[in-house]
C-alpha cells in the first residue's frame, strides 16, 4: 500500500462525508429554505473531493496525467449555483411559508414582489 | 484496503440516497422533490466514478459526465415549469 493509495482513500472518505452531510441536512431540516442549503453547499464540495481521488488514483495508474474528471467537477461547480438560484426563484413563485420564527421574516415579500 | 474503502464509501452514499428518496417521497412539496431529485443525481455520479475507481477502467466517466449533464438540464426544466407553467414558450 503506497502513499497514493492512501491520499485516495482519505479524499475518498472526505468526499462521502460531505456527501452524507449533505443528505442529512435535505432530511432533517425544517423547511425549504433551510433545505435549500445542505445539498447545493455540502454535496458539491463531497463529488468534487470524490473526483480529485479519481484523479489521483487514474494519474498515478499509467498513462499521465488524467484531467478528464476535472470536467466533471467544473461542470459541477458552475451547475450548482444555478440550480440553487432556479429553485429559490421557484420557491418565492410558488408561495411557499417559511417557519415563523425566521430572522427578517417581514422583507420576504419585498422580495417576491422584485421582478 | 483501497476496496475496502470503496465499500464503505459506497454504503455510505446509498444511504445518502436513501436519504434523498425518502425527501423525494414525502417532501411537502413539488419544489422539494426537485431539490431531492437534483441531490440524487450528485450521489448517482459519486457512485459511478467509485464503479469506475473499483473496477480500474476509465470507461465509466462518460456515464458520469452524461448524467451531470442530464442532470442539470432537467432540473432547470422543471424549474422552468414551475415558474412558467411552461418549459419552451
Amino acid at each position: 500500500m503506497n502513499i497514493l493509495d492512501i491520499l485516495t482513500m482519505i479524499f475518498l472518505l472526505i468526499g462521502a462525508a460531505f456527501l452524507l452531510v449533505g443528505s442529512i441536512g435535505l432530511f432533517r431540516l425544517p423547511d425549504f429554505y433551510m433545505r435549500l442549503h445542505a445539498p447545493t453547499k455540502a454535496s458539491t464540495l463531497g463529488i468534487g473531493s470524490i473526483l480529485v481521488a479519481s484523479i489521483i488514483f487514474y494519474s498515478f495508474k499509467g498513462d499521465g496525467l488524467s484531467i478528464k474528471e476535472f470536467l466533471i467537477t467544473l461542470f459541477i461547480f458552475l451547475t450548482a449555483p444555478i440550480t440553487a438560484h432556479m429553485l429559490s426563484k421557484a420557491v418565492l413563485h410558488v408561495r411557499q411559508e417559511p417557519r415563523p420564527d425566521t430572522l427578517n421574516i417581514e422583507i420576504l415579500e419585498d422580495i417576491r414582489n422584485r421582478k | 484496503m483501497l476496496e475496502n474503502t470503496i465499500l464503505v464509501v459506497s454504503s455510505i452514499i446509498g444511504i445518502s440516497l436513501l436519504l434523498n428518496l425518502w425527501r423525494f417521497m414525502k417532501g411537502p412539496h413539488m419544489v422539494d422533490r426537485i431539490i431531492a431529485l437534483d441531490t440524487m443525481y450528485i450521489n448517482a455520479i459519486a457512485l459511478i466514478v467509485l464503479l469506475g475507481i473499483f473496477m480500474g477502467s476509465p470507461l465509466y466517466y462518460e456515464g458520469a459526465l452524461l448524467i451531470a449533464m442530464l442532470g442539470f438540464v432537467s432540473t432547470s426544466a422543471a424549474c422552468k415549469y414551475i415558474l412558467r407553467g411552461d418549459i419552451i414558450e
